[in-house]
Formats: structure tokens, C-alpha cells, sequence
């Protein structure tokens, strides 16, 4: 049976397993199929402490791995298919490999929302993309449009008008909701357009397999039109990545996993860290201190257990 | 070792090989990219001389052949089999949905 079982692999997975490692409780890190979680799709950081001339955001994760390796936390790349918290030792199965722990730390952290539509998953990577450093050099001297009013919409816009001869940033409401910092950033671009108060209905262009356009609909007017565009970017918030916990551990009322004292679950022995677990703040720096604080208190739980053995 | 493929050589080394040729569109920019690399990496180790080739195109300096095979958005792994795709992934994929559809083309 191991110490501990770590599920996920961004800022607060990493740094849980290099706690955990330093404390030679020798963790089994599931980093799944993607590791490094939503900085892998992000360029450069410029708020992580420590770089002040910022460093690139997969750079940043590769080196998270590398120090999460150099103290000894084991890496493997299985996606987690199941857990069964039911019973001590908890079960963590991915595929035909099963593995037991006295504790586990979840930091699943969350993914791109999606419109939900069916042109949507028609036209995926034709033209769709949630990660404008991935795909944004596709659309040189083509019309986008960025969906959200967000940071992360702000930054998207403002890296595709690089390449892009002309950006629409699509919002919802009639404000943005991102930072100052970033909103006058992308007002300033002269390539970038912002149309409020729009809502995606349709995403046009499945019967040549590509995006060509979008329908747009007017939340005050209730008005429909079509806006001409060769792509379209996501930037609509986060989804908690909670599949392979629902019904095991308690989510609040938005999906997230429920944590009292920092990063206790409902199930003594399983924590929660990171994104999965934080609606409010959702930054790296967070991230990987609720990591720490994981690795912590799973820590203390295990010395518990030792005691009363 | 997973081949380099150009415009130069794809028609040789892909659209006329005698053995299905899995192709790893990517370049050095993006992230995800970085993460499937090494497992097509490892593809391309097992399955040298058994059937199957593996090589990868940077999009970067062969936008042609992104261009024609309608690349929008990388890693895009493709499966050609007969000078034709046959297959396409794209998005970061565990290595198991990757040999999934290579066998499938075998």
C-alpha cells in the first residue's frame, strides 16, 4: 500500500508531489494522458511569482515535473479510470492497474467549457479551437472570433490578432469581466473588435466541414444575424474536472468538490487541490499553494494513522 | 525513430508507402504538442520494420501540407493508408487511442 495517490498534474498536483516527495512519503503521481493542465496552452506568465521576466507557461509546468521527479514522486501517464474511496486502503484503478493508498490527493483541475451545440463538435479543429497558441497561427491574415469576456478571452484575442487580420471578441453581457489590465490591452489592439450582449446559436460552415461563419444572436434585440469568420476561439470559463468523483465525494451546487479546513473532502484521508476544488480564484499560484497545503495535511492524516496503529 | 516528414518527401515516404504511415502534425509553439510527441515517439520504436511507419511534420515549415490536409488546429495525428487519410485525432490523445487507430489501418 503507498501514502498517497495524486490525481492530476498541473500547478497543484506538481506541487503536492514535491511536498509529499520531501517528506519521503514516495507519492504515485496519475498525471493522465495531458499533463501540466491549462498552462500547457497558455504563453507566456507573467503573475507567477518568482520570474519577473516572466516565463512561458509550459516551460513553467516542465519545470514543476522536473522537481516533483528530482525528489522522488513516481510519474505515470494512465488515465485514471476509476477510485473507490469506500473502504481504507482507498482504490485508485486506471485500466487493469490498480493501486491502494492511505490517502489520496485530487487535483483534476478543469477544462475548456463548450457551448454545447452539435455544429460545435462537427467543426471541432476545423476551425474551433480552445487554445489560441496551439492553433492561432492557422488563421493568418483570416477573420476570427474570440467567445468570452474574461481574462483568458482577453489574452486569446489579443495572441490571435497577431496572426489574425481581424478579431471579434464576442461577449455575452454588456461588460467585460476581465482584469483592467487586460482589457485595455486588447482595446488597444486596432485589430480587435468587441460586440457585447451576443450569444453563439450556431456555428455555420458544417456542410463544407469548416467554420465559415457564426450566428449570432442579440440578447437585447433577440435580433439573429451572421457574422462572416474563418475560426472561432473558446474562452467561456471552466468546467471542474469531477467525472470519476461524482456521487463518491460531495460537489457544491456548481460542480466543484466541497472543501472545508483548505482541502479536506467529505472522506477523511482524500483531499482536494486546485481548480477542481476552486471556483473563486483559480490562478496557478493558488493552485499549486493548495497543493502544498494537500500534501500537508495528508501528511498529518498518515502520521494520525501511524499513531493510533 | 518517428521520421521527419516535408513537403519534399511526403509524397514518397507517405502518400506512397507500401505500409500505412501514421503522421504527427505539430510544431515547436504549442503545448500539447509536447506531450504526445514522445508517445509518438515510442510508437515509431515498436513498430519499426513491423508494418507500420510513424513520422511528424512541423506545421511551422511545411504549411503546405497542413493546408492541403485541412490542419485548423494541432497536435493532429493522421492516419494515411493508400496516399489517402484514413484516420485523424486531434487534440492531446492518450497513447491506447493513438495504437487504436493505427491497428485499425494495418
Amino acid at each position: 500500500m503507498r501514502n498517497l495517490i495524486i490525481i492530476g498534474a498541473g500547478p497543484a498536483g506538481y506541487t503536492s508531489a514535491v511536498y509529499a516527495a520531501r517528506a519521503e512519503l514516495m507519492p504515485l503521481v496519475f498525471e493522465g494522458a495531458v499533463y501540466g493542465g491549462q498552462l500547457m496552452t497558455t504563453t507566456e506568465v507573467e503573475n507567477y511569482p518568482g520570474f519577473s521576466k516572466g516565463i512561458l507557461g509550459p516551460s513553467l509546468m516542465g519545470e514543476m515535473r522536473e522537481q516533483a521527479k528530482r525528489f522522488g514522486a513516481e510519474l505515470v501517464s494512465e488515465n485514471v479510470t476509476s477510485v473507490d474511496f469506500s473502504s481504507h486502503p482507498f482504490k485508485v484503478i486506471a485500466g487493469n492497474r490498480v493501486e491502494e493508498a492511505k490517502t489520496v490527493i485530487i487535483s483534476t483541475g478543469a477544462s475548456h467549457r463548450k457551448l454545447g451545440i452539435p455544429s460545435e463538435d462537427a467543426l471541432w479543429g476545423k476551425g474551433i479551437s480552445a487554445c489560441a497558441t496551439c492553433d492561432a497561427f492557422f488563421f493568418k491574415n483570416k477573420v476570427v472570433a474570440v467567445v468570452g469576456g474574461g481574462d483568458s478571452a482577453m489574452e486569446e484575442a489579443s495572441f490571435v490578432a497577431r496572426f489574425a487580420s481581424k478579431v471579434y471578441v464576442l461577449v455575452r453581457t454588456d461588460k467585460l469581466r476581465a482584469s483592467k489590465i487586460m482589457a485595455e490591452r486588447a482595446q488597444k489592439n486596432g485589430k480587435i473588435e468587441f460586440i457585447y450582449n451576443v450569444a453563439v446559436e450556431e456555428v455555420l460552415g458544417t456542410g463544407v466541414g469548416h467554420v465559415t461563419g457564426l450566428r449570432l444572436k442579440d440578447s437585447v434585440s433577440g435580433i439573429t444575424r451572421d457574422l462572416s469568420c474563418d475560426g472561432m476561439f473558446l474562452a467561456i470559463g471552466l468546467v471542474p474536472s469531477v467525472d470519476l468523483f461524482k456521487g463518491i465525494v460531495d460537489l457544491d451546487e456548481r460542480g466543484y468538490i466541497k472543501t472545508k479546513n483548505v482541502t479536506e473532502t467529505n472522506i477523511p484521508g482524500v483531499f482536494a487541490a486546485g481548480d477542481v476544488q476552486d471556483a473563486k480564484y483559480r490562478q496557478a499560484i493558488t493552485a499549486a499553494g493548495s497543493g502544498c497545503a494537500a500534501a500537508l495535511d495528508a501528511q498529518r492524516y498518515i502520521e494520525k494513522l501511524e499513531e493510533q496503529a | 525513430m518517428a521520421q521527419t516528414f516535408t513537403q519534399d518527401n511526403f509524397d514518397a515516404e507517405v502518400l506512397n508507402s507500401p505500409v500505412p504511415v501514421m503522421v504527427d502534425f505539430w510544431a515547436p509553439w504549442c503545448g500539447p504538442c509536447r506531450m504526445i510527441g514522445p508517445l509518438v515517439e515510442e510508437i515509431a520504436v515498436e513498430f519499426d520494420g513491423k508494418g507500420a511507419k510513424v513520422g511528424k511534420v512541423n506545421v511551422d515549415e511545411n504549411g503546405a501540407l497542413a493546408q492541403k490536409y485541412g490542419i485548423m488546429s494541432i497536435p493532429a495525428v493522421l492516419m494515411f493508408k493508400g496516399g489517402q487519410p484514413v484516420g485523424q485525432m486531434i487534440g492531446s490523445q492518450p497513447k491506447e487511442k493513438l495504437l487504436e487507430m493505427l491497428k485499425k489501418a494495418m
